[in-house]
């Protein structure tokens, strides 16, 4: 919950620009960009930006190399498995 | 030293740890007492025991687990309160996994649900939000919980509620706040705490100059640190050479992430939402003042705890328990009478034995090799 998992972003919604579709560890769901996007960040400008997503929101922009290490060393921890799967279940 | 191999850069790690020993007799307080150096969260206790960092570090520094785990530190009572409303008629009551098998005064909420009350594990509010609009005839609550890290995804959360007009999702809210937390440590007279290392994702969203206080006030050293072991070494060679040097400042080892100003948008979602509370309700801390956020009046649609009736009992932990003095760092984690008995992460009396960022199930899981090889030490 509070280690976030690092993800990439994939496409922006079309008719919700702060929503987007993020790809992570695999599994692709639906995000909220609200705090990522800004003046110099527009939305369309963040397709392929990776972020870090707490909780279904995208919190903050990290470079690609960043990313991997932290995805490296979440699956050590066993967390990115628990996230995947809690992301997958949800609602149940 | 097992584990340095393991790093992403065992030669750095072997040199921050050859330069924190040569820091340790440049710093004044060792030569009374081993210094304290609490990490303020539950993700760093897990990297530190995960990695068995403790062991790799000279006698003379010892980690104080700090309260940073929010599933850890909700009391009974809250507990109580979310079964009582997971249990009213025609409720969806959803949570994150984390909170799912703490311990109530009567039941968990996995308890709840096997006898029947609708609660379901999220991942996010949002999966919460799209169950109140798909149940329409339902009131979905959702358990708010966690420090700033979270609480801008349940602002947001209640403010796309307004947005799309929907009345059946509330939020029954448990979020904390850090800095009354640390505060309340630092006054604490059981506690001397030489040194912090400062959560990395709080700080994310309320960047690192509401920790001023901790430097100029306390004149103690702060050093917001990455969860890579290698970023909590780096950070603790960070606040010793603070120590060594005389100085107390807040330093940011963790700016990759972490910009000094935070999150305006998140910031600015969560002062819309919500507002202080007078006091709130602590495991093993009691109570400290402002140290919870409720809703707004604004939102107040959106409030289960407006909406529905909150018993809000105040419930003492049960007897044998200890995880206020292991919250409070007056013991470690196997000092607690029933730790490893009558307290197992499968059969949890405490919410520390529950989360794998509670410092008695990061013991549990990791910690044992390394007392034995104290208790070992300690009898040649
Ligand atoms: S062992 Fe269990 S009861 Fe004892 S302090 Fe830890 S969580 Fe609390």
């Amino acid at each position: 919950m509070c280690l976030g998992i690092p993800g990439r972003i994939i496409s922006i919604d079309e008719k919700i620009p702060k929503l987007a579709i993020v790809d992570v560890g695999g599994v692709r769901r639906q995000i909220n960009i609200a705090c990522i996007v800004d003046e110099d960040h527009p939305p369309e400008s963040c397709v392929g930006d990776w972020v870090l997503v707490h909780v279904g929101f995208a919190m903050s922009r990290i470079n690609e190399q960043e990313a991997a290490e932290t995805l490296r060393l979440l699956e050590e921890m066993g967390e990115v498995q628990a996230e995947i799967a809690a992301m997958q279940a949800s609602g149940t | 030293m097992k584990y340095v191999d393991e790093f992403r850069d065992p030669v750095k790690a072997r040199t921050l740890l050859n330069e924190i020993n040569e820091l340790i007799p440049k710093i004044e307080i060792v030569k009374d007492r081993p210094l304290q150096i609490m990490e303020v969260c539950g993700g760093h206790t897990h990297s530190i025991f995960r990695y068995g960092l403790q062991n790799m570090l000279p006698c003379e520094v010892e980690f104080v687990h700090g309260p940073g785990c929010p599933v850890c530190v909700l009391p009974m009572g809250r507990l109580d309160d979310c079964v009582a409303l997971a249990e009213l008629p025609h409720v969806i009551f959803t949570t994150f996994g984390d909170a799912m098998r703490v311990p109530g005064s009567k039941k968990s909420l996995l308890q709840a649900k096997a006898e029947g009350a609708d609660v379901r594990m999220v991942y996010s509010p949002l999966d919460s939000l799209k169950l109140a609009k798909e149940n329409p005839d339902k009131e979905v609550i959702f358990f708010g919980l966690g420090f700033e890290t979270t609480m801008p995804s349940t602002a947001l959360t209640v403010l796309q509620a307004k947005h799309d007009g929907i009345k059946n999702f509330s939020l029954f809210c448990n979020h904390i706040t850090i800095i009354p937390t640390i505060k309340a440590i630092l006054d604490s007279p059981q506690l001397e705490i030489d040194g912090f290392l400062g959560p990395g994702h709080v700080s994310m969203v309320i960047g690192i100059r509401p920790y001023d206080f901790i430097a100029d006030h306390y004149h103690k050293p702060i050093v917001v640190a990455g969860f890579e072991p290698l970023d909590v070494l780096h950070s603790m060679w960070m606040v010793l050479k603070q120590l060594a040097e005389g100085r107390h400042e807040v330093e940011n080892q963790y700016n990759r992430i972490v910009p000094s100003t935070g999150s305006v948008p998140a910031l600015e979602a969560v002062q819309e939402v919500f507002e202080l509370r007078e006091f709130f309700e602590w495991r093993g801390l009691g109570s400290i003042d402002h140290s919870g956020v409720r809703v707004r009046d604004q939102y107040a649609d959106w409030d289960s705890e407006r909406k529905f009736p909150v018993p809000n009992l105040k419930i003492a932990d049960p007897k044998a328990c200890q995880c206020g003095e292991v919250l409070k760092g007056v013991i470690k984690p196997h000092q607690c009478k029933i730790f490893g008995t009558q307290c197992t992460p499968e059969m949890p009396m405490g919410a520390l034995m529950v989360s794998t960022e509670g410092a008695c199930a990061a013991y549990y899981n990791y910690g044992r090799v390394n007392i034995t090889r104290n208790s070992a030490a300690a009898t040649v």
